[in-house]
Formats: C-alpha cells, sequence, structure tokens
C-alpha cells in the first residue's frame, strides 16, 4: 500500500478526527454508547454506509449537477441508510429496537455529508473508499472508547461479560451511575479531546 | 387539552432533543459561540421542525403506513411502504426548508438576511429528522405531533441559546490551553443535561 493511501486512511484515527477535530457526527456517538454492543452495531452500519456513499458519490461526481448535489446526495445516502435499516431489522432485531430511531439518523449524521461534500465530489473511487473507511475508523475509535468506559464503570461489564462483580450482585464493585446517564458521554468525549490535544498540541482552538 | 399541555411540556423539558437525546449536536456545538446566530438558529429549527413533523405525520399515515393506501383502492389495502420513510422525510424536510427560505427571501427579507447559512444547514439538522422519526415511533396523531413538534423545537432552541449564554461568559475563565473550545464545550454541556435531568422526576 502506498504511502499517500495509508495516509487517506490512518489519518482520521487521530490526526484528523471525525469527531475530535472536525466536530462531525456526534449526536450519535453520545447516544448509542451506553452499552459497547449497541455501539459496535452502530460503528458497522456508520462504516458501510460512509464507504459505500463515498464511492457512489465519486463515481457519479461527474454527473451530479452543482445546483441539486444536496438532494442527490441525500438521496443516495438514504437509500443505503434503508438497505442497513432491513439488513439490521432481519438479523440483529433486538438490537436494532435498541437502536431505535438512530440507524435512521445515519442520514444526517455529518460525516457521511461532510465526507461526500468535502472528500468523494473531488476524488477518485479508490481515495473515496479509502477516506470512508479511514473516516469510519475514526469514528469507531471514539465510539468504543467511550462505550468501553460507560458500560465497565456504569455497569461493570464489557461486552455484557461481567468484570467488576456490583455490590448489589454480592460483588464488590459500587458501580458509577452517572456514566451511564447522556451526560456522561459528554464528560467522556471531552475528555477524550482534551487528552487528544495535550498529545497533538497543534490541534487547540485559538482563542475565539 | 391537558392531553396536548402535557405532550408539550414533556417535549420541551423532560425529553429535549438536544439535552436528552443528543440531537442536532453537530450545530448544536459549533453555532452556539454567540447568542444571536444561537437565536437565529433557533428560531429557524422551531420553524421548520413545527412544520416538517404534522407533514411527515400525514405522508406517513396516508402514504405508507400498512393499509394507509386503502383510500385510494381497496385492493392497495395491503401495502406497506413503511421502508421508504427515511427517503420521504428526508425528500420532505429538504424541500420544506427550500419553501421556507425561498418564502423569507421574498417576504421577509430582514430575517433572512438574519438567519443567513443556518436554513439550508437545517436540512441536515438530525432533531429535524429525528423529531419526525420519533413521531413514526410513538404513533402520534396529526394534532399530537404538531404539538410535539412545536415543543421539541422550542426544548432545542431553548438549549441551544442558554448554551450560547454560558459560552460567551467562558472568555473570563481561565481554561487549561488543551481543554479550550470543544473540549469544554462538552463539558457545559454534560452539565447542562444533568440540569436537565432534574425535570425528569416531572410526574405528567
Amino acid at each position: 500500500m502506498s504511502a499517500a493511501y495509508r495516509k487517506t486512511l490512518l489519518d482520521p484515527l487521530f490526526e484528523s478526527n471525525p469527531i475530535a477535530l472536525q466536530v462531525l457526527g456526534i449526536c450519535s456517538a453520545l447516544a448509542v454508547t451506553s452499552k459497547m454492543e449497541t455501539a459496535l452495531v452502530m460503528c458497522v452500519a456508520v462504516i458501510c454506509v460512509l464507504a459505500l456513499s463515498n464511492v457512489s458519490i465519486s463515481l457519479l461526481r461527474n454527473f451530479i449537477p452543482g445546483n441539486v448535489r444536496i438532494i442527490v446526495q441525500l438521496t443516495i445516502i438514504a437509500s443505503l441508510v434503508i438497505i442497513t435499516d432491513q439488513v439490521l431489522k432481519a438479523y440483529v432485531y433486538e438490537i436494532s429496537k435498541q437502536l431505535s430511531v438512530f440507524v435512521g439518523l445515519i442520514i444526517t449524521n455529518c460525516i457521511i455529508m461532510g465526507r461526500a461534500e468535502a472528500y468523494a465530489m473531488q476524488n477518485g473511487p479508490l481515495d473515496s473508499l479509502l477516506d470512508g473507511l479511514g473516516n469510519g475508523l475514526g469514528y469507531s475509535t471514539v465510539l468504543m472508547l467511550t462505550a468501553f468506559f460507560r458500560e465497565v464503570l456504569a455497569q461493570g461489564t464489557v461486552f455484557g461479560h461481567v468484570v467488576l462483580p456490583k455490590v448489589s450482585d454480592g460483588g464488590w464493585y459500587n458501580p458509577n451511575g452517572i456514566l451511564g446517564i447522556p451526560a456522561g458521554a459528554f464528560f467522556l468525549i471531552g475528555f477524550f479531546i482534551w487528552a487528544l490535544r495535550v498529545w497533538k498540541t497543534d490541534q487547540i482552538e485559538a482563542e475565539g | 387539552m391537558e392531553h396536548y399541555l402535557n405532550l408539550a411540556i414533556k417535549a420541551i423539558f423532560v425529553e429535549n432533543l438536544a439535552l436528552a437525546f443528543f440531537l442536532g449536536m453537530c450545530s448544536f456545538l459549533a453555532c452556539s459561540k454567540k447568542v444571536n446566530t444561537a437565536l437565529g438558529l433557533g428560531a429557524a429549527v422551531i420553524f421548520v421542525q413545527s412544520v416538517t413533523v404534522p407533514i411527515n405525520n400525514l405522508i406517513y399515515n396516508r402514504l405508507l403506513n400498512e393499509g394507509a393506501l386503502s383510500w385510494i383502492s381497496p385492493q392497495l389495502a395491503g401495502q406497506d411502504l413503511s421502508f421508504l420513510g427515511f427517503l420521504c422525510y428526508i425528500g420532505t424536510i429538504a424541500a420544506m426548508v427550500q419553501i421556507v427560505e425561498m418564502t423569507l427571501d421574498r417576504f421577509f427579507p430582514a430575517l433572512y438576511a438574519a438567519l443567513g447559512v443556518f436554513l439550508p444547514l437545517i436540512a441536515v439538522n438530525c432533531a429535524i429528522l429525528g423529531g419526525s422519526l420519533f413521531m413514526v415511533e410513538r404513533t402520534y396523531t396529526l394534532t399530537e405531533s404538531a404539538v410535539f413538534g412545536l415543543g421539541s423545537g422550542i426544548g432545542w432552541a431553548m438549549a441551544i441559546v442558554a448554551l450560547a449564554s454560558i459560552r460567551e461568559r467562558l472568555h473570563y475563565s481561565n481554561i487549561p490551553m488543551s481543554l479550550r473550545g470543544l473540549g469544554m464545550t462538552f463539558v457545559l454541556s454534560g452539565l447542562m443535561a444533568i440540569g436537565f435531568m432534574a425535570f425528569g422526576g416531572i410526574q405528567l
């Protein structure tokens, strides 16, 4: 794999992470992370939709008229999300019920629109595929980290397996309830961004 | 009447789209640096939300739901088109935003100039699509969905204005360099979400 391809694929993991730096796709990052299982399904769904939409938009980029491109992009993305939703309902019905409206909301997940607009409209299909995969993985990194800490600290489990036995079940761990509620996700991602920017100081925002 | 009032209070406070369901977070975080822009965006969201939710309710109940087509001919009663839902809702939203934009441009140029770039952005604001999807999931009637649309729009607008007001004050505080900007905004939103949880105990 050439250096340029590797850069396209791996840069979004930490250098230009979609959630931490580009401020894209935050809604779902917060809402589906109370359990690792739902977060994993959501990550897979987003990676699939993002890679496929990037490729299809990149293939069509020379045929899409500039002034209706948003509608065309939305239609492509919505069709892909419908397929994903039907697949999830068919094979993992329980989890798709827990994800509730958030599968549908992949349509308006800004990562997808943002990458289509910023990358796929200017680059060839292979580059766009890698960009889609890379950004999907960058999104998944933040999602899975958040979900891991939320599940392990709030419920003492990892993927549903008990690692920290709770006091209520005769163990020793006193669960930290605040991470189970929505606000916990905000704090975790806030601190994740803090840690990332201590490490990569060039991402610090100018005083504004 | 009481039922609708309860629904509105629930949509504004208890189930606040921004702070309890994290919808519309991208613009919630990105457009909350100044109170004025937050007010403009909030107003646009209230407007679009209270129009699109009832329209999508009509589309769902008259065209897509199982048996919904029976008003055309009895043969179509068995059709279930609900899998086309996402495509129709996002189409309605994009079209409505476009119409709102043109109407404002024609009749209220001052308001149009004030809202500026936020109007087109609303088409991809997940709070709007989320409102429609919640409406379908909770099987609201037409009136209920109108109340829910208005209420959830007001709730979202209130949250972003509150966040913007706090962020304007942040200029005077000494925050660690790496936490400034996005990181601090997340922590702030978390604190606000905890504040809004106080409404969770309300029995309606």
